[in-house]
């Protein structure tokens, strides 16, 4: 049982309340009440239904932000059959925001990578409220690599709010740091899946979120931009990130319709922290599921499909050219053909 | 390379540049007021200069066609994709009405110009992209003409130069402008298996989403003196920090200094060294006649 109800939770978190203490009551008095706490735990089923079966896009953020969600490390003890950490980045630091490893999945060796938040005060300062700095993700691309040299399947677990503001982060190239990750996750020789547990904060995120298969929980969001930061830029007045939740259309649900990402894992009635065993079961399988079904392709045309699928995103229409006004890339139909050919990657696929 | 001798013999359909647009304070009257040492400029004198004060040598921020005219030989400009149009694939609100406005203001279609062209007689494929509309953001169609000049390049082993300059990700088209990082990123990783040059050149201000993908991803990573660069904005780090930043924070020369470019280069010299790095990445200068 959660102590911090969402505001939308209240009125059954109330409910619920009360048949504990109809229950409580009638065991200490002796009075029989079961016909009383049978009707309220029907209503209070059915206002859970009715609460979660419509969650509010604003709502599914809110969740998706709970302090009790289940973070990376939460779930890989739940998911994995054993997990060994690795550290650093070679380079500068150890960078707490993000977190990796080696682990067992049924018996098969994966690389583990995730962002991780903390639980407390205390944990939250040391790993930056969950949010990398560019150490963090050259740590996450060093065992990435380390992946692919031994070809692992990766495993991605994304739940940031964003890339770490600061100014050291700016020194050491936060955006050089994600431009490297984004281009090299896109061509690396392994399976790469990504899973985006909680929230999905932009650039912050996409730089450990190119992946042959994307999966969301359902109250997981994955947005260009934090709905006050939209807020903020619209009206200047980041409150307004309701209103601005709904027209990023951010939600699982919505980047499914869209064709953005692969498939939506089903939370746990009550969401994913309400049952964290349930949730990691259901995360397992689906992982399990995703590398079986693209361990058969070959790597050379895995790493092709994984250009295609981001090659196709983007949405524009196409104004036709009057006659005789056509340039002349545009005249033949050189430029279609060559893109349907296979592309030749000479010397392999990290030519550089 | 093939078709390259074709797009040179025939008929070239050079964009439109329109000479005098360089933008300042005062964009109706003849004169125009130095952002740096506040100096009065003379607007003809301005566009003369490339832009640049006559006084301090602050750079003015230019137009993508003001660019074209400054950075190619005359004439040799081609434009390509100049047909891709945007769309509102979220219809979110107001954002029809803004692409709308833009593309009057800046007579573009988009916030992006690309082509072919030569520098100095050396050719290369470029783009150019153009702060005033909507300050650059990246949303699918500058996504989209990005990636197929990078494509394009890796087809034709041909180098390729990319002015930057952006505000960021296109908010108002949400994760198809997230993804579109990801799009350009991966093209430049397939481009840099083909081992085909490409120089990105980073001018005032490139920031957020574009630096995080293919700005930072050229091969030699170029800057003009005082651009504006960084990944997260300004107000957010000191919101975060609780602080003053630094003076000078996130300008070409911090990101010189630490290393996150290879050099910056005044926009007087910005040609000759281009011409340079072509020259001695193998580019065979082409006989204008
Ligand atoms: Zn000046």
């Amino acid at each position: 049982m959660i102590n911090t109800p969402l505001e939308f939770e209240r009125p059954l978190f109330e409910l619920e309340k009360r048949i504990e203490d109809l229950r409580e009551f009638s065991l200490k008095k002796g009075i029989d009440l079961s016909d009383e706490i049978a009707v309220l735990e029907k209503k209070s089923d059915a206002l859970r239904k009715d609460i979660f079966g419509n969650l509010t896009p604003w709502q599914r953020v809110m969740i998706a932000r709970h302090p009790k969600r289940p973070t990376t490390l939460e779930y890989i003890r739940l998911i994995f059959d054993e997990f060994i950490e690795l550290h650093g980045d070679r380079s500068f630091r150890d960078d707490k925001a993000i977190i990796g490893g080696i682990a067992d999945l049924g018996g098969h060796p994966v690389t583990v990578i995730g962002t991780q938040k903390g639980r407390d005060t205390k944990e939250n300062i040391a790993r930056s409220f969950g949010m990398p700095h560019p150490e963090g993700y050259r740590k996450a691309l060093r065992l990435m690599k380390q992946a692919e040299k031994f070809k692992r399947p990766i495993i991605s677990f994304v739940d940031v709010v964003g890339a770490y503001p600061g100014v050291e982060a700016e020194e050491r190239g936060q955006g050089v740091a994600i431009a490297h990750n984004i281009a090299e996750m896109s061509k690396l020789s392994t399976t790469v899946i990504v899973v985006i547990t909680g929230e999905g904060g932009s650039g912050g995120a996409l730089a450990i979120g190119v992946g042959d298969k994307l999966i969301m929980l359902e109250n997981a969001y994955f947005s260009v931009i934090s709905p006050e930061g939209c807020a903020a830029i619209l009206w200047k007045d980041g409150s307004r990130a309701q209103e601005a939740t709904e027209m990023l259309k951010l939600t699982a649900s919505d980047l499914k319709a869209k064709g953005l990402i692969d498939e939506i894992l089903p939370e746990p009635q009550g969401a994913a922290h309400k049952d964290s065993d349930a949730m990691a079961k259901i995360i397992r399988e689906s992982i399990i599921k995703g590398i079986d079904e693209l361990s058969g392709i070959p790597t050379r045309r895995l790493i092709e499909r994984r250009y295609a699928r981001l090659r196709r995103i983007g949405e524009f229409s196409v104004r036709e050219l009057p006659p005789g006004d056509l340039p002349m890339a545009a005249s033949g139909n050189e430029d279609a053909k060559a893109r349907a050919d296979a592309f030749d990657l000479e010397g392999g696929t990290d030519g550089n | 390379m093939p078709n390259l001798k074709g797009i040179f013999q025939s008929k070239q359909k050079s964009v439109t540049v329109k000479a005098g647009t360089v933008r300042g304070d005062t964009p109706e009257g003849l004169w125009t007021k130095c952002e740096k040492c506040g100096g009065m400029l003379y607007k003809k004198e301005l566009i003369e200069n490339q832009g640049l004060c006559s006084d301090c040598g602050f750079h003015f921020r230019l137009s993508a066609s003001e660019r074209i005219l400054v950075t190619l030989d005359d004439n040799s400009f081609v434009e390509y994709d100049e047909e891709l149009i945007t769309v509102d694939p979220l219809n979110f609100p107001g954002y029809d009405v803004k692409v709308e406005a833009a593309r009057k203001t800046t007579k573009l279609e988009e916030a992006i110009i690309t082509g072919i062209g030569s520098i100095e007689g050396f050719p290369a494929l470029v783009g150019f992209m153009d702060f005033s509309f909507i300050g650059a953001s990246m949303g699918s169609v500058v996504g989209e003409k990005i990636t197929r000049l990078l494509e394009r390049a890796a087809r034709q082993r041909m180098p390729v130069i990319i002015f930057c300059a952006s505000g960021g990700a296109r908010m108002q088209e949400g994760m198809f402008s997230l993804m579109q990082m990801a799009k350009t990123a991966a093209a430049c990783g397939r481009l840099s298996s083909t081992r085909t040059l490409y120089i990105s050149v980073l001018t005032n201000p490139t920031t957020a989403g574009v630096f995080a993908s293919f700005g930072s991803l050229g091969d030699i990573i170029i800057a003009e003196p005082g651009a504006l660069i960084g990944f997260t904005g300004q107000r957010v780090i000191e919101e975060t920090i609780k602080q003053k930043l630094p003076p000078g924070f996130q300008t070409a020369e911090f990101a010189l200094e630490h290393g996150l470019i290879d050099m910056i280069v005044d926009r007087r010299n910005m040609r000759k060294t281009l011409r340079s790095l072509l020259s001695l990445h193998g580019g065979r200068r082409r006989n204008t006649g």
